[in-house]
């Protein structure tokens, strides 16, 4: 693999998507909504701050995810400990998805609506090194910017919560992993996805609306989680990422085989 | 010597639409080749199978020796392509354009810098170097893409409608750049439908009409072959009197084409014919000072062949 190429080609993407106000101005205020607004709200909440104990009724099975230390909280810290550490954690998954998303706007479909694609069909590159550059382009930002928002949801968490608390103490070992296992293999999911489906259709519109679908899977494990259907325990969360690596090396492996620079430029 | 591309039979369907319909052609190295004809002709599509973007449905081509089908990155990494579209990055700079290019064709790291500006520089864009590319002119971006196809110094560059929607001064310049490429010694295919750009900057014109060479040659060669002798004018010191006409209209194999002021225009296929006539015109008090036929124009060729091919 020509990794100059591969770079070159993530770099243009990225330059490009930066002198995309849009994007960046979404890319930024949903990032601020999920990592510091929600944790705000939720953290400055008129808690009770009573005696420690207490039934949570419906919620109570899931205090048993929370460590020991947490599980003698009053009842008003515990919500919020199971709200910012558990039920709403997964929710930042869906950065790395909004942000393949936008770049994946850049990849091959956004090429064609912009009319440069058959401009960067005559480059020399082989179909390995062009798919690759695309897949690239999308998958760095999108974990470097999983990473940042999971820091400044860490940040907003402890210092709204740990008066209620009783000091810092996000992350939790599951948002741990799932910000360091899970989200790095969907950003790879949103990338792959779009990336090969920004192959096969025509508008980007299109392209956004396929992989948009992906942001229910998040949606799915929030949801289950708060009905108390899926306890995202740490074994169910290494094992899903398992399952999510599993399918991202298929899609990256069916894109690369799938992609055609006659199929495409046929329709460029 | 080598040809530079050599095309043999090459075809490409897009389902039942035959693209390129069995195309068979060379150009030597350091010509610049025409490819002329109607949209939808197959010249855009000639041009991908050549670069091998498209793979071919029958036929074979090489470029520089190698097979844009088989070695299609190789092809590429000395060939430059203008396309039909600019297709530059309007939200990039023009610097940033180039860079691009000069990372992805492998020019040596070292020189990126002192090539881009050089290409800045040389296509007039260097004042507007770090502007982005979407509130150029459209000649600009053309210029652009020009300096772009250039940027890895390819030996052969296929220019597709490159003055398309430019007004006559962008054109004059894109004209000029391309003379200077052939200064250069490059190769160039020029895919065109302005016939008249095709006369100026062409060594030699292929016509292509649905997809299949129509006639391939020097705009004299195919004139020749094409079309009936050109007419011959003879000039004269004052204007021809009626008795200069009348002895000429009875030369055997002559005819009177027209007579404006000093000049008759005669149809005369066979030099013996116009021999004759010189001869009875200067006889008859014709003060004979120039005599010559004129050259076919590359648009009565082209039009002599879109009436044969419809």
């Amino acid at each position: 693999m020509n990794w100059r190429t591969v770079r070159a080609i993530a770099k243009k993407d990225l330059l490009e998507v930066r002198q995309n106000r849009i994007a960046i101005w979404s890319i930024l205020g949903v990032s601020a909504l999920f990592s510091v607004g929600i944790p705000l709200l939720i953290g400055l909440l008129p808690f009770d701050t009573g005696p420690s104990g207490g039934d949570l009724g419906p919620l109570e099975a899931l205090t048993a995810l929370m460590p020991a230390a947490h599980q003698d909280l009053p009842i008003g810290a515990r919500i919020v400990v199971l709200m910012l550490g558990y039920f709403l954690a997964p929710l930042f998954l869906m950065i790395p998805l909004m942000v393949t998303a936008i770049v994946g706007a850049e990849s091959f479909v956004g090429e064609r609506e912009r009319r440069t694609l058959e401009g960067l069909l005559y480059i020399p590159a082989d179909d390995l090194d062009l798919y690759a550059g695309k897949v690239v382009a999308g998958a760095v930002p999108a974990i470097l910017a999983t990473a940042l928002n999971f820091s400044a949801y860490a940040v907003v968490v402890n210092l709204v919560s740990a008066p209620l608390v009783g000091g810092f103490w996000f992350p939790t070992p599951t948002a741990l992993v799932l910000a360091a296992w899970i989200g790095p293999a969907i950003a790879l999911l949103g990338v792959s996805g779009s990336v090969l489906v920004s192959t096969r259709v025509e508008t980007f519109l299109e392209a956004n609306q396929l992989t948009g679908m992906l942001s229910m899977l998040i949606v799915a494990m929030v949801v289950g989680q708060g009905t108390g259907l899926l306890v995202l325990s740490l074994p169910v969360l290494l094992l899903f990422g398992i399952v999510i690596y599993a399918v991202d090396i298929v899609l990256v492996r069916l894109g690369a085989a799938l992609f055609s620079r006659d199929r495409l430029m046929a329709r460029a | 010597m080598t040809a530079a591309i050599a095309v043999d039979g090459l075809a490409r369907a897009f389902g039942p639409v035959q693209a390129v319909d069995g195309v068979s052609f060379q150009v030597e190295p350091g010509e610049v080749f025409g490819l002329l004809g109607p949209n939808g002709a197959g010249k855009t599509t000639l041009i991908r199978l050549l670069a091998g973007v498209l793979l071919p449905t029958a036929g074979s081509a090489r470029v520089l020796g190698l097979d844009p089908t088989r070695e299609g990155p190789a092809v590429r990494q000395r060939c430059g392509v203008l396309t039909e579209m600019p297709a530059v990055y309007e939200r990039l700079s023009a610097r940033q354009n180039l860079w691009f290019a000069a990372e992805v064709f492998d020019v040596p790291v070292p020189e990126v810098t002192r090539r881009v500006d050089h290409l800045l520089g040389e296509f007039g864009l260097g004042e507007r170097a770090d502007e982005p590319v979407g509130g150029f002119s459209k000649g600009m971006k053309q210029r652009l893409a020009i300096a772009r196809a250039l940027v890895h110094n390819p030996e052969v560059l296929f220019l597709d409608e490159p003055t398309a929607g430019l007004d006559p001064v962008a054109s004059r310049q894109v004209h000029d750049l391309v003379d200077t490429i052939r200064e250069e010694g490059r190769t160039v295919v020029l895919c065109t439908h302005r016939l008249v750009e095709a006369e100026a900057l062409c060594d030699r014109v292929g016509v292509l009409s649905r997809g299949r060479l129509a006639a391939l040659g020097t705009v004299r060669e195919l004139g020749e072959r094409l079309l009936a002798a050109s007419p011959v004018t003879l000039t004269f010191l004052e204007p021809p009197g009626e008795a200069v006409v009348r002895a000429i209209a009875g030369v055997r194999g002559v005819s009177i084409e027209g007579v404006l002021g000093r000049s008759i225009e005669i149809a005369a296929p066979e030099d013996e014919s116009i021999a004759g006539a010189i001869q009875v015109a200067v006889a008859t008090g014709g003060r004979l000072i120039a005599a010559g036929r004129r050259e076919h124009t590359l648009e009565e060729v082209y039009f002599a062949l879109q009436g044969d091919v419809t």
